[in-house]
């Protein structure tokens, strides 16, 4: 699969293989558009699952530090971008000022969770970052009096739709002789920022950083041993991955035009832990094939357990609802009793070796 | 081969009623291969986790190339220039052999964050670098072919030799190999030998904890026996044979002459 995408030992094929999926993933949104704009917006959430799956691959995946928490700074992000670019407080910066402000903020918090938690590991790490993340939700939910910071469990309304100048993100328009709806413009911005987020993370897992993380999640012992700041490295995945999930936050916010803290539960943050694990923890195809399957397989149990029901008894039995998550639970169960390494687990990284080596490794 | 490396004196290691380092000194020489030997529970890890900064010891000093080592994390020492294997290895498991070593090279490098996001001139030529002193490493002990293998994968024997690879990859001046021969066959330990003979040519001081006599006695300059966590003889191998001390706590008290093993506990 991944020789499929090899640039260099088989150039033509890679190159068509490239092409066929840019022009598919062009498409999409048109072809979603077909069915129901609701699939539009389910595809802009699968690819904000993808950000924040990637990021906490960063913390699980390569660090290897269970992170039970993370969604905490999607929500910071989110409520930077509602804060300041809302009628909340009067604020409306622009989405390109407050997209990077939200990321730093998220990053500053992830530091904060990371520093008291060096020493911790494994089932005790995962307990601290549980209630981390919940301590962000409850001071969300909180922060109405006596000063009102965060509007409280109303959230916040009226959220500024990215836009450039004039061209509003938001808005249905014809751009080119086509026309755009706006769940399909934030779309394209999206997708973006998606493939940007990605190169990223393949280029830090192939780097020197890279290295030092998988050695951690491998012994962190051996790792100190051989010169490598534990501290300091495992602060910086903690920071980049929460980073990552600060930016996806803002994109939410703007989307959706509206956050409160439910948004931002427990149960969001094992979502986004099952897309990390059920698609291959660490392999980054992996987590993006997880991230796309759990947005989308229970929406599509959604559209189709009960009409199902109804032609085969005539009415419906069990709620859609339910069935999603009965079925959700068994697709884990089975992945993990049948496929526990993931869906799409990492390979060895082989490496082009030649006698006098001339570097020419991907 | 006279100018001291490590200069260790007095170190003491508590733990709870265990005393398992009781006022130990000893100096390693530049250039030289210095044994590590003394029965089971003699203290001889625990003395390389005091010297690589894995343990603080209660009192004590140690001196490497002049500067003191007291007070550091393992990674200051590593970068300082002490390397080490495990007793019981310690390899990144799951990442291939070739990016163990490559592993290695993270402290004599400097990437970060935004050399591997953007990839400049400067981090692409580092990693070119680095990958090629780790094959280079490889083929120096002898496990090339199998670079692209995991590491858990490796024969016993290669896991050993990809252990200093790791190590020597971070370039030490002393290189401290727990055990290195456990579990090798009689081919593999001769093989070793050479290896580790090689790399003493080649410039790098060695310590070595060791069970192998045959190995000890073959390829040590000079020895140091623990027991009980306290220094009973240190000198040349040939001596060390001799010594009634080591020789009764390695077989007993009342074996030997029981005038020159008084002080020797059994």
């Amino acid at each position: 699969m991944i020789a499929f995408f090899d640039t260099r030992k088989n150039p033509k094929l890679a190159w068509v293989g490239i092409a066929l999926i840019t022009l598919a993933l062009l498409l999409l949104p048109f072809a979603a558009a077909l069915v129901g704009t609701a699939w539009v917006r389910v595809l802009n959430f699968a690819l904000l699952y993808i950000m924040l799956a990637l990021g906490l691959n960063i913390v699980v995946g390569f660090a290897g530090l269970l992170d039970l928490g993370y969604i905490a700074f999607y929500a910071v992000g989110a409520y930077v971008y509602a804060l300041l670019a809302s009628p909340h407080f009067g604020l409306h910066w622009p989405f390109w000022v407050v997209l990077p402000i939200g990321a730093m903020v998220a990053c500053l918090f992830g530091v904060l969770l990371g520093a008291p938690t060096l020493k911790l590991r494994g089932d005790y790490l995962a307990i601290v970052t549980l209630g981390f993340g919940e301590i962000i939700r409850i001071f969300l939910n909180n922060l109405n009096t006596p000063v009102n910071i965060t509007n409280g469990p109303q959230g916040i309304n009226l959220i500024d739709p990215f836009s450039f100048g004039s061209f509003s993100f938001s808005r249905n328009e014809k751009i080119a002789g086509i026309d755009f709806s706006g769940p399909q413009k934030y779309y394209f911005l999206l997708l973006a920022i998606t493939v940007l987020i990605i190169v990223i993370n393949v280029r830090l897992q192939n780097s020197r950083l890279g290295r030092a993380w998988e050695a951690i999640r491998e012994d962190e012992v051996a790792a100190q041993a051989m010169g490598i700041n534990t501290r300091n490295v495992k602060l910086l995945a903690f920071a980049m991955g929460a980073s990552f999930a600060g930016v996806a936050g803002g994109m939410f916010s703007a989307t959706q035009a509206f956050v409160s803290p439910e948004s931002f539960g427990l149960f969001e943050s094992i979502i986004v832990l099952s897309m990390v694990v059920l698609g291959g923890m660490g392999n980054i195809p992996g987590v993006i094939l997880g991230a796309v399957l759990l947005t989308v397989f229970p929406e599509f149990l959604r559209y189709t357990m009960e009409p199902l029901q109804s032609q085969l008894f005539g009415r419906v039995i069990v709620a859609a609802e339910t069935v999603r998550l009965l079925v959700f639970g068994i697709a884990l169960v089975a992945v993990m009793l049948y496929r526990p390494a993931g869906l799409w687990p990492s390979e060895v990284r082989k490496r082009e070796l030649t006698r006098e080596d001339n570097g020419a490794a991907k | 081969m006279s100018e001291t490396l490590l200069d260790a004196k007095e170190l003491s290691k508590r733990f709870g009623g265990v005393q398992a380092l009781s006022e130990v000194g000893f100096s390693i020489r530049q250039g030289e291969i210095y044994g590590l030997i003394g029965p089971n529970g003699a203290g001889k890890t625990s003395l390389f986790n005091v010297l690589t900064g894995i343990y603080q010891p209660e009192s004590g000093s140690v001196g490497f190339c002049g500067k003191s080592l007291l007070g550091l994390k393992p990674n200051q020492v590593a970068e300082r220039g002490i390397a080490r294997t495990f007793q019981n290895i310690r390899l990144f498991a799951n990442l291939s052999a070739l990016e163990n070593v490559m592993i290695g090279r993270h402290v004599r490098t400097r990437a970060g964050v935004f050399g591997a996001i953007f990839r400049d001139a400067g981090t692409l030529a580092e990693e070119r670098a680095i990958e090629r002193r780790a094959v280079e490493l490889l083929h120096y002990v002898g496990i090339a072919d199998r670079a692209n293998d995991l590491a858990r994968h490796l024969p016993y024997g290669d896991q050993r030799r990809l252990e200093i690879a790791r190590a020597l990859a971070t370039e030490p001046r002393l290189l401290a190999l727990d055990e290195p021969a456990a579990g090798m066959n009689a081919t593999e330990t001769r093989e070793l030998r050479t290896l580790l003979g090689g790399i003493r040519d080649d410039g790098t001081t060695i310590l070595l904890i060791e069970h192998d006599m045959k190995l000890v006695m073959n390829l040590c300059d000079r020895v140091l026996v623990l027991d009980y966590g306290r220094k009973i003889a240190e000198a040349a191998a040939a001596e060390i044979q001799r010594d009634p001390k080591v020789i009764a706590a390695y077989l007993g008290g009342e074996v030997e002459t029981a005038g020159a093993a008084k002080g020797t506990a059994q």
